[in-house]
């Protein structure tokens, strides 16, 4: 509910938010994030925290704005943005440069630990090395995947210098975005509309798999894959539209959704409670989609029941709704789509959802935090 | 409050150019304005002073608002030329400021959003809850300047940042008293409450004082306890009033009695009630009676042992010499207005208000300073002379923030409908063009700009047409957002430029899979064309097709230029041949030039894919195909203006030649090979 959210204005707009991933077997909710600015003159990397649980009122309910802990600059658009771990943060820049920071826990401080200057560029007809936006990374620690607007996939190690593997050419069109189907295997979503796996370990710099959109070739922007059932994935194209896909069959998606008007920027499964996604958009607004079945037991978002003590007690139902994702007809009385922001009127850029806590940021300069998604 | 509106007018309107020493000229740009020296002397007929183009449009508050920056200047030499980059809104360079400008623009969009179907009463109420909401904006806005004041170690930034403060609160203190007078409209008896609770909210100066004596161990004891008394009197802070007096009565055992006639007194004055459970002429009936009774008291010298308790008396009769006693309590003629009014006409009508505004001002002033810029615009208000209040804002605030959005709520209140400014557009869309240009003049603020462009029914396209075309597109994602912008808007032209410009640049960068995209977004056939003609031309120079995953995956996107369709069909050939399906590779081929799908000018390197077909094991065309073949091979030859070229270039006719002994060959074959299959 919109009660539970608090907002704070940034005086920058904001392209990346990012929890800090929890320590293994962490019970208490996350109370860190990240993010990254563009379009400024001046763009930040900043870090800021939501308070202790110290601050919260008798029934549990947080309220207060998070806190800047601290910020430092960053050369050229933040276009995306990982941890690394619970102390590193990986920024890929619209220079094409991509930057490890490291967050100083305690003094506060944030430091640049390692960069790849260019790590995408154009080989221009003018001039010979111009910077091409590095327009996606995601990390599995210790190896970093970036991919650009160069069609350029580059595998990083945290601690090596040089790139342990680069794809020239990997795509003749832009590359929105990547992330980590298996340990070895990648996938990567362009603007004609493709969703590709690449396997790693093979030498040859081909795609292992192409999946594509049917009709236009509407440019997908966003992936995310099922974080139990690996074969589950979710992308969201420059028509708003959530399309599901079945890697393991076909080469088309298995369903599309209808929900934004605009670009759809990010899509999540939720971490630990993968019957929910959320995806943002371009048309200022954030929706949230539960395929949980049983809707006497579901939790609501519309509804102000009791507290909700605790958030992971769905992941015991996954099994017994399995392919909830992939049904032929999810709209059908087996999904509720919530808009969780209603008269937003600026872009959605990003959003991340971890444990019962959502955080997003938006174009008109302002980040949110709803802490209690499942209220 | 009584915040320091006091900046004189400038002496230069853009700092370094000197109309003086040298002729100037200038050219408008949407958001900004260049200046630049020319190599003419002052004696040259300079005709209009420079402070006379900003004058124009009534666009005052742009003297104001000029930042002056020098763009590029010469080698220093006397000769040299400078030019000036002047923008016409400085504020919205302000970082803090950023966040009133995010956080009002979501209020603006609720305003237009609303609904003007609400009756009467719901419909004011709405418009007096977004008046309230603008300004907690500013107060959130005041109070993080104030922050920023106060933990800043600089001080030419904490100057900066008090500057600012005293803007944003002097805004806040007009904006108020708009809501009152106008927004809400309140009538005789709730009007004088609302002035009441605008004067508490933001006279504050005498704050600290209340606080150090109320804070103290006996503040009864305290050398300012009657000042912080007066204070609550001339507040109409009753409840506060009377509490301290009893604390000094208990410490007065003697004058006991006094104190409780007074607090008596205090306790009987009737006031305006909001619940409407009495009329005005009650009011004034019981008013009148408690007047006369503290006429009687003071008449009877009951307090005549205390001047303090006499004064407050006095004031308690709206006594003028007694109130402006306490001048230095009041701090400001406003109000002593309200103090006045309580306590002479608590039941002022909102007409009325004009008379006691200038008295009050004539009064408290003495003739001993003149007004500045912030009595002027309050008492335009009290004046109810909206616009003028709207053009002293616009010539005195260094921003437009505050007069477009006023305006506009004004306007919503419909207030303003009968005011048409002499160039078209009405004042609420000519503020509104003003404050959004300012913000597409700025590096990020641009897309605020759109939604304030959009409710400008009149200019706002053309605005945002001009302004749009200018937006920097550093990235494709940039790119994506402005272009989903000018797409929901249907600008057709916007649209193609935009694309057509990314599409450039990726083709400068060797990106012809970008550049195809931008070009079928844009369904921009020309362009699609010269990039199909890159790739073919890619191809003949390196026998093979780059960008494969895209050519293999046009679909629909082949139709949108006949060259597209041609290089889709040519790579399906390719991949034919490469699957070894050559009748259908053949007959795909051939088609590609008895149809006219593929250009003249590759004619030639079609007929040369044909020679393998032609020369495999197994014959591939048929008699009929390869008479087709013949005359494509002798239509290109013959009817070829470049014919010249074929004579003179040898490789080219060794091709030919190879080409007509391959055909008849196979004719041969075909001839030998279906005589056969039809004879059998």
């Amino acid at each position: 509910a919109m009660e539970d959210v608090s907002a704070k204005f940034v005086s920058q707009k904001i392209s990346r938010t990012r929890w800090r991933p929890l320590p293994a077997a962490a019970l208490q909710p996350p109370d860190l994030f990240a993010t990254g600015s563009w379009d400024n003159e001046d763009n930040r990397i900043s870090i800021w925290s939501v308070g202790d649980l110290g601050n919260a009122g008798l029934n549990g309910e947080y309220h207060g704005e998070p806190r800047l802990l601290c910020d430092i600059q960053h050369n050229g658009d933040v276009m995306d943005m990982q941890f690394l771990d619970q102390e590193r943060i990986v920024a890929a820049s619209s220079t094409g440069t991509v930057t490890v920071f490291r967050h100083h826990q305690n003094n506060q401080t944030l430091s640049a630990d390692h960069r790849w200057e260019k790590a995408h560029y154009h080989v221009d007809q003018d001039t010979s090395w111009g910077g091409a936006a590095c327009t996606g990374v995601v990390c599995n620690n210790p190896e970093i995947v970036t991919v650009g607007e160069d069609g350029r996939i580059n595998l990083f190690r945290a601690d090596q210098k040089d790139a342990v593997r680069t794809i020239d050419n990997a795509d003749s069109s832009t590359l929105h975005a990547v992330t980590f189907l298996r340990t070895t295997e990648i996938l990567t979503v362009n603007s004609i509309g493709q969703l590709k796996i690449w396997d790693l370990r093979q030498q040859r710099n081909e795609p292992s798999q192409i999946f594509s959109l049917a009709g236009d070739r509407v440019p997908l922007h966003c992936v995310d894959r099922h974080p139990n059932q690996q074969h589950i994935v979710a992308t969201g194209g420059q028509d708003g539209m959530l399309s599901i896909w079945d890697i393991r069959q076909g080469t088309m998606p298995v369903s599309l959704l209808n929900a934004h008007e605009a670009e759809m920027w990010e899509v999540h499964f939720h971490p630990s409670d993968p019957d929910h996604l959320f995806t943002c958009s371009e048309d200022g607004s954030l929706w949230h989609w539960d395929t949980s079945t049983n809707v006497s037991e579901k939790p609501s978002f519309l509804h102000q029941g009791g507290r909700s003590t605790a958030y992971l007690s769905h992941s015991t139902m996954n099994q017994s709704v399995v392919s909830a994702w992939l049904s032929n007809d999810p709209t059908k009385d087996r999904m509720e789509i919530t808009n969780l922001i209603p008269n937003q009127t600026l872009s959605v850029n990003s959003l991340d959802v971890l444990g019962p806590c959502l955080v997003y940021g938006t174009d008109a300069e302002a980040i949110y935090v709803n802490r209690q998604l499942f209220a | 409050a009584g915040a320091p509106l006091t900046d004189t007018v400038p002496l230069q309107v853009v700092p370094g150019a000197d109309p003086s020493a040298r002729q100037l000229c200038f050219a408008w740009g949407p958001a900004e304005v260049l200046v630049c020296e020319t190599l003419f002397g002052r004696a040259g007929g300079f005709r209009s002073p420079p402070s006379r183009f900003w004058g124009e449009g009534g666009a005052g508050a742009a003297a104001r608002a000029l930042t002056g920056s020098v763009a590029g200047t010469g080698d220093g030499a006397p000769s040299s030329s400078r030019v000036f980059v002047v923008r016409r809104d400085q504020d919205i360079y302000i970082q803090t400021l950023r966040k009133l400008f995010n956080e009002s623009h979501g209020i603006f969009m609720g305003l237009q959003r609303s609904e003007e179907e609400l009756a009467g009463k719901s419909r004011k109420a709405q418009l007096v809850q977004v008046s309230k909401n603008y300004r907690s904006v500013i107060r959130a806005c005041m109070e993080d300047m104030h922050q920023a004041a106060v933990s800043t170690r600089d001080p030419a930034l904490q100057g900066q940042y008090s500057t600012q403060v005293s803007i944003l609160s002097a805004m806040e203190l007009i904006w108020n008293l708009c809501e009152i007078l106008f927004v809400e409209a309140a009538t005789a008896g709730p009007l004088l409450l609302r002035l009441l609770d605008w004067v508490r909210l933001h006279v504050c100066d005498v704050d600290s004082m209340v606080r150090e004596v109320l804070s103290s161990e006996s503040p009864s004891k305290h050398k300012l306890f009657w000042n912080v008394v007066d204070v609550f009197v001339l507040q109409g802070r009753m409840d506060e009033a009377r509490h301290l007096l009893s604390k000094e009565a208990s410490a007065n055992p003697t004058s006991m009695n006094m104190y409780k006639i007074l607090d008596d007194l205090m306790k009987k004055m009737p006031v305006p009630n909001l619940g409407n459970t009495q009329t005005l002429t009650e009011l004034e009936l019981k008013w009148q009676h408690w007047h006369e009774e503290c006429q009687r008291y003071l008449q009877d010298g009951t307090f005549a042992s205390n001047p303090h308790m006499e004064s407050i008396c006095k004031i308690l009769l709206g006594d003028e010499d007694a109130i402006l006693e306490k001048k230095e309590l009041m701090t400001t003629w406003y109000h002593f207005l309200v103090t006045r009014l309580l306590y002479s006409h608590p039941t002022v009508k909102p007409m009325e208000l004009r008379f006691y505004a200038q008295s009050s001002m004539d009064l408290f002033l003495g003739g001993e300073s003149s007004p500045e810029p912030l009595d002027m615009i309050l008492m335009a208000a009290f004046e109810f002379e909206m616009h003028q209040v709207i053009k002293e804002c616009s010539i005195v605030l260094s921003n437009w923030w505050f007069v477009a959005h006023l305006t506009d709520l004004l306007d919503h209140c419909k207030l303003l409908q009968s005011h048409n400014l002499y160039f078209g557009s009405n004042m609420r869309e000519f503020l509104l063009l003003e404050y959004a240009s300012g913000l597409f003049s700025h590096h990020s603020l641009w897309q605020l700009g759109v939604d304030y462009f959009d409710h400008c029914p009149e200019y706002g396209r053309v605005y945002l047409e001009l302004h749009i075309e200018r937006i920097p597109l550093s990235t494709e994602q940039k790119a994506l957002k402005v272009l989903r912008i000018c797409e929901q808007r249907q600008m057709h032209e916007q649209v193609r430029s935009i694309c057509k410009i990314m599409a450039m640049k990726a083709l400068r960068n060797n990106r012809l899979g970008s550049a195809l995209s931008w070009s079928i977004r844009a369904k921009d056939a020309a362009f699609a064309t010269l990039i199909s003609d890159r790739f073919l031309k890619d191809y003949c120079e390196r026998g093979c097709f780059s960008d494969l995953d895209l050519i293999d995956n046009l679909g629909p996107s082949m139709l949108l230029s006949d060259r597209l369709t041609f290089l889709g069909k040519y790579r399906e050939f390719h991949r034919l041949y490469g699957e070894k399906r050559f009748p259908e590779a053949a007959r795909l081929l051939l088609t590609l030039m008895t149809a006219h799908i593929a250009p003249c000018s590759f004619w030639m390197t079609l007929l040369t894919d044909a020679l393998p077909l032609l020369e495999q094991k197994e014959v591939i065309f048929s008699a009929e195909q390869t008479y087709e073949l013949m005359r494509c091979l002798e239509d290109l030859t013959a009817g070829n203006p470049d014919k010249q070229k074929f004579q003179d270039d040898d490789v080219e006719t060794t091709k030919v030649e190879m080409l007509r002994l391959a055909l008849a060959r196979n004719l041969a074959r075909v001839i030998v090979k279906e005589g056969t299959v039809e004879g059998s």
